[in-house]
């Protein structure tokens, strides 16, 4: 197994992430405004999400619900009391000047997720979860700074939607496990259902606590100071970011020697256009939120029967999923990696098929080669793919009894799919028919009597030879099956007297 | 317990409230006053109180997840002291 791409350096890359993920409910988490992403700005507000005096927020039972679910599928403990607080801090963003957070008593805490590379670049990492709380996003505000304006413009439609936040301990060691991790995580919360996880609107974000580790000739550790990095758009600007930001520290200890404690925890922004982090402003202690209960909403409880229920009730993982495709259908942990990664219904799509032909390495190989290329190529999902499991699962079959190729089915497969037929139909429009015994022979025979050079070598041993023949049959017929057209024509070749 | 002028300040700064040196010396007095109220409660044993979460007894108050009309754009942006009729506005937010 290779080693991290990190070992190379002189240094160890020591990395925790925070996670936030908005979650899938139908309204907010305080208010009965609808949780949607791209209406109109300030068209889903209400009194309550204003922070406007007088009102006050009652808890989303689905919310609670999802966060719960989440936080169980991260092997969380999950708390039997809960209560929320008050996080205080201004911005414009923020109406009521704070935030309904969680701070001494969160819903779940201690629980772990493992990031596992498919190709094996790193051995598997177990990643520590500190706590996930369930908490109420911000508003959003924008700038135009090439429209010259003095005013920025505040939107508050996503003030007070269900936010869950996940923090993990700083267990990762290189950009690329932390990648992976989040992916992890992200198909995760997605196979849940708890989340979309889309981080181009934002319903998943991540910020990125790194610093390094490096060994002093004296044989002692040097720490340098924890640097949290923010405005990462992507998966793989999370990789970019903490990669740049690990040679940055490596560079400024060289030149300032400074470690952990000397330098107060710094803020930094990527500039992914840049491709570079850049320095902000001093991030504000804990204890300057001032948090204190909230009083306007009443703590959550859960018996340990509750909990018990819930954890009882959750859907496979993916990665439960992984190893059981992998142990079911005799399939590859790469192979179940890429079906479990597409989806909930690509893998119940899979094993429909493997089932119906019984056969899960071939469905695999038909899954990976012509389905997911058919849905890359048209940009659709399983659900909108136009032939179902049983049409693939009959062409396959009629492969496999040699009605004909595996080239020949693929063309019928591609046919199925453009036109929506069936294979039956398809065959019969193609003008493919079975090539009957009978027919079959008296082609071989012509054959074996046509080539007498390879007749020859393959009589000296040669039987790769007996390829010319194929090419030369399928030529005469295109509905023949190379594999009984060789072994058809190898058993003429045998019974012919000696020459 | 009393303050000091410097906690006063800080505290200020935070409820972005700038006061004068003479109401920083007020406030410290007055505050310094509240806090000893407070600490009263310090003379009492609560080794065997369980910590309150909440002044009522209750828990497990949820709302089920339906969507509830919300303001129209006009009035949720009709009391704010400066707006486009779109959204609120509010001096520039700069990346921070
Ligand atoms: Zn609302």
């Amino acid at each position: 197994m290779p080693e991290p791409t990190d070992n190379a350096a002189p240094y160890t890359t020591v990395i925790g992430l925070e996670v936030h993920v908005q979650l899938l409910t139908k309204t907010k988490l305080f208010c009965s405004c609808e949780n949607r992403f791209g209406a109109p700005p300030n068209t889903l507000t209400c009194p309550v999400c204003l922070g406007l005096p007088g009102s006050l927020p009652v808890m989303n039972r689905e919310a609670f619900r999802l966060a719960v679910r989440a936080a169980t599928a991260l092997d969380c403990t999950i708390a039997e009391f809960t209560k929320w607080d008050r996080k205080n801090y201004f911005y414009p963003d923020l109406p009521k000047g704070y935030q309904i957070s969680q701070f001494d008593l969160p819903f779940s805490e201690h629980g772990q997720l493992e990031a596992v590379d498919p190709k094996g670049a790193f051995e598997p990492r177990m990643v520590r979860i500190l706590r996930v709380h369930l908490e109420e996003d911000a508003g959003k505000s924008m700038h135009d700074e090439s429209a010259g304006t003095a005013d920025s413009r505040i939107d508050l439609n996503r003030t007070g939607t269900p936010l869950l936040e996940i923090v993990s301990q700083p267990d990762l060691r290189s950009p690329a496990e932390a990648r992976c991790w989040l992916g992890e995580l992200r198909l995760l919360l997605v196979y849940l259902g708890v989340s979309d996880c889309n981080m181009q609107e934002g319903s998943l974000r991540v910020d990125a606590n790194v610093n390094l580790h490096i060994p002093k000739a004296d044989g002692s550790l040097a720490k340098t100071p924890i640097v949290e990095i923010k405005n990462m758009n992507s998966f793989r600007s999370v990789e970019r970011a903490l990669t740049y930001e690990a040679a940055r520290q490596y560079e400024e200890w060289q030149a300032t020697g400074k470690e952990l404690g000397s330098a107060p925890k710094q803020t930094r922004g990527w500039d992914d256009a840049a491709g570079i982090t850049r320095g902000q402003r001093h991030k504000e202690e804990s204890s300057d939120y001032r948090y204190f209960p909230e009083p306007d909403l009443v703590p959550v409880t859960l018996t340990a029967d509750e909990i018990a229920a819930i954890r009882e009730g959750m859907s496979e993982s993916p990665r439960a999923l992984r190893k059981r495709l992998e142990e079911t259908w005799k399939i590859s942990a790469y192979d179940a990696d890429v079906l479990v990664g597409q989806g909930r219904a690509l893998v119940e799509y899979f094993e429909t098929l493997a089932r119906l032909v019984d056969d899960g390495k071939v469905a695999s190989n038909w899954m990976q080669q012509d389905v997911l290329r058919t849905l890359n190529e048209q940009g659709i999902t399983i659900d909108a793919f136009p032939v179902a499991a049983a049409g693939l699962a009959d062409v396959i079959g009629r492969v496999k009894q040699g009605d004909f190729d595996t080239s020949r089915g693929r063309e019928i497969f591609a046919e199925m799919i453009a036109s929506g037929r069936s294979a039956e139909e398809v065959v019969a429009a193609m003008g493919i028919a079975a090539v009957g015994e009978d027919e079959l022979l008296t082609l071989c025979r012509e054959l074996v009597a046509a080539n007498p050079k390879i007749v020859a070598d393959v009589q000296s041993g040669k039987q790769q030879a007996a390829g010319g023949l194929i090419g030369q049959a399928k030529k005469k017929n295109p509905n023949v099956n190379p594999g009984q057209v060789r072994a058809l024509c190898l058993k003429i070749i045998s019974e012919l007297p000696a020459s | 317990m009393s303050l000091s002028r410097d906690d006063v300040a800080k505290v200020a700064t935070l409820a972005r409230l700038a006061l004068s040196e003479d109401e920083l010396a007020q406030m410290t007095r007055e505050l310094s006053k509240i806090v000893g109220f407070v600490s009263l409660l310090e003379e009492l044993d609560t080794s065997s109180v369980e910590p309150l979460a909440h002044p009522l007894g209750t828990t497990n108050v949820f709302r089920e997840d339906e969507p509830a009309p919300s303001l129209p754009v006009e009035l949720a942006i009709a009391t704010a002291p400066k707006q486009d009729g779109e959204c609120f506005l509010v001096p520039a937010v700069l990346g921070d």
